[in-house]
């Protein structure tokens, strides 16, 4: 099995006045997995759904290999699609669900069934055949759907938010094997998430959509480090933004004078967009700034930080929870390196999805 | 900061509880068995005591009587009819369920749903004035277009068809609508992404998670129209044979006096049909079914 090149080029859709897809272009090259993350709305799924072929783009093109299959029928398309929850049938049994499309395809029985069997032994369940998708849990009914759009064979494999029905723990493990089999039959992947940690630790490449439009693509490390856009840094991982004064391509903030990256706003009032990895905290009875809240998460702990009127978010190694207790004076700097400055309005949009993760 | 707050065990629990109790809780279904022995019981063993009792001696000539002549007519009219209708309205509410259910007219489904509550529940003697007036001899629609010299009769078993389909199809319409609702768009699109086309899709999928249902409402079909009474008795009298319409005139003594026993032997007959429909029905629905158990 071998994945194949997709295009997507400048697809737009409308929702009766909403615009889901906006231009959107993008290419995944053959065996890529590219993970499609973005908040609510931003037509991730809208854009899966047009290489599914379950959605038409009022313009553009999806192209497979350089082939333009925009209009071909989703019945006819070389795509396995897993849903989000509950599309396993019913009626069937594992076997038969796993084994529908050969059944479409008029394969004799002996034939599909031993194909089922095969994909069921891949997704390790090699002993649930004969029985009902009501008697699976909702992790078992994932990796069986998984099957299922396997089993044809396709060169693209879509998955829509496939695990976000799931609990923690299964997700996890799921993902990983999600990961495995992908890399093993080297099939091209599209991901749709909403969840940041799930598409930076799957993904060769994480594709941010705002609004219709491709933000940015790139590998996780990269998206997470160097973010091109106020936006992206705001949504993928977690963000303080601590006011500063710039002048030409450098920023002073909180006495630091620290280099910009990326787009420098006209104004020279400016926020600065820092993780909270980046901001050391050491004790310091003399200075003002305190630490409000701590919560320990094993190797790190994330303190909140009152400095002035602003408050910030700041990682420390698990072991200096102890000495940085709430109401510990402390003293804060940020790490020597390159910074991403923007006006206020810029990242009104942007809402981290995992906001549990703030204090 | 989380805190942790000491961890409060129950105490033990107290020793030298009593004995357990036998549970009264069948108590509660006191008044279900007693609603059941007045409703079915008593009306059954009155059936079974008059069916096999003629003057005052033990006797099948009751049920000997019921199966032939008239009666066995009538017997083999209502299953004739109640049949048809059960097939036609099942396959007709079908029909419309599924155009209201994918409707795209949300108004169109709410007053569809609404009309079909109220019509299934229409029916005795309203329901044939309704139609007499409308459709009968000298009805406002018959004389409208000139259906009478055309031919046209509603006081036929034909005419008592249009007429039980009338109610029995909105019903049909109430049973399957939520069903047809519990077909997910999932199944659909991932029958679409396997390679499905409608017509497989409906094949594979649609129609088996559907057959459990679809088989009550013709169930459900047939027992309205074998066992109504009042319209036909209103609409056409003696002119097209009925068992439940024989049952009435041989409890009255229309035709034959001291047939009263003969009468109870039908309802016996009645209630044997109905027990062989639920022969044929429950294999078959817990065939279809077997994938929800």
């Amino acid at each position: 099995m071998n994945g194949a090149k997709v295009e997507l080029r400048g697809l737009r859709r409308n929702f009766s006045g909403t615009t889901a897809l906006d231009g959107l272009d993008l290419t995944i090259e053959p065996g890529e997995l590219i993970a499609l993350l973005g908040p609510s709305g931003c037509g991730k799924t809208t854009a899966l759904r047009c290489v599914a072929g379950f959605e038409q783009p009022d313009e553009g093109a999806v192209l497979i290999d350089g082939a333009d299959i925009t209009r071909v029928p989703a019945n006819r398309r070389d795509a396995g699609m897993v849903f989000q929850s509950y599309s396993l049938f019913p009626n069937l049994s594992i076997r038969d669900n796993v084994a529908f499309g050969l059944r479409v395809r008029k394969v004799a029985a002996a034939k599909r069934h031993a194909r089922a069997q095969e994909l069921l032994e891949l997704i390790g369940l090699p002993q649930i055949g004969e029985r009902y998708p009501h008697q699976l849990s909702g992790g078992q009914q994932q990796r069986v759907a998984l099957a299922r759009a396997l089993a044809l064979e396709p060169r693209v494999l879509l998955l829509d938010e496939p695990l976000s029905a799931l609990d923690a723990k299964v997700r996890v493990t799921l993902r990983e094997e999600i990961r495995r089999l992908q890399l093993s039959l080297g099939i091209t992947t599209i991901f749709v998430t909403h969840d940041q940690e799930e598409a930076l630790s799957m993904a060769d490449r994480v594709a941010v959509l705002r609004a219709g439009r491709l933000e940015q693509v790139a590998d996780p490390a990269t998206l997470y480090d160097r973010p091109t856009t106020a936006f992206v840094a705001e949504f993928v991982g977690t963000m303080n933004r601590i006011p500063g004064k710039l002048s030409g391509r450098t920023v002073t903030v909180l006495g630091q004078d620290l280099p910009v990256e990326g787009d420098v706003p006209a104004t020279s009032d400016v926020e600065v967009l820092v993780r909270p990895e980046t901001v050391i905290v050491t004790p310091d009875p003399s200075s003002e700034a305190m630490i409000l809240v701590s919560s320990f998460r094993g190797s790190t702990s994330r303190l909140r930080v009152q400095l002035g009127d602003l408050e910030m978010l700041a990682d420390v190694p698990g072991h200096d929870t102890v000495r940085l207790a709430p109401g510990t004076r402390v003293r804060v700097e940020l790490v020597e390196r390159p910074v991403l400055v923007s006006a206020s309005s810029d990242v009104a949009a942007a809402v981290p999805v995992s906001e549990h993760d703030v204090v | 900061m989380t805190v942790q707050s000491p961890v409060h065990t129950a105490p033990a629990a107290a020793g030298g509880g009593s004995r357990p109790k036998k549970s009264k809780s069948w108590l509660a279904t006191v008044p279900l068995l007693a609603f059941v022995v007045l409703v079915f019981g008593v009306p059954l063993v009155i059936i079974l005591g008059g069916t096999f009792t003629r003057e005052g001696t033990l006797s099948a000539a009751n049920v000997t009587d019921s199966l032939q002549g008239a009666y066995l007519t009538a017997l083999l009219g209502s299953v004739k009819l109640s049949a048809l209708v059960a097939v036609v309205g099942a396959l007709l509410g079908t029909f419309l369920a599924q155009a209201v259910v994918t409707s795209r007219f949300r108004l169109l489904r709410e007053a569809v749903l609404t009309a079909s509550g109220v019509l299934s529940n229409f029916g005795g003697i309203p329901l044939a004035f309704a139609w007499i007036a409308t459709l009968g001899n000298s009805g406002v629609v018959t004389s409208a277009l000139g259906l009478d010299s055309a031919g046209w009769s509603l006081y036929n078993f034909w005419g008592l068809t249009l007429v039980y389909l009338y109610f029995s199809i909105p019903l049909m319409v109430v049973v399957v609508v939520p069903a047809l609702d519990g077909l997910r768009p999932q199944w659909r699109e991932a029958a679409q992404n396997n390679g499905a086309n409608t017509w497989q899709y409906w094949r594979h999928v649609g129609i088996p998670v559907l057959t459990p249902t679809l088989l009550g409402g013709v169930v459900l079909l047939f027992g309205g129209a074998f066992a109504a009474y009042a319209t036909a008795a209103a609409m056409v009298g003696g002119t097209v044979p009925l068992v439940t319409l024989q049952i009435a005139n041989a409890l009255s003594g229309n035709v034959l006096i001291g047939h009263e026993n003969v009468a109870l032997a039908l309802s016996l007959d009645m209630i044997v049909v109905a027990g062989l429909v639920m022969a044929v029905y429950l294999p078959l629905q817990r065939r279809s079914a077997r994938w929800l158990r």
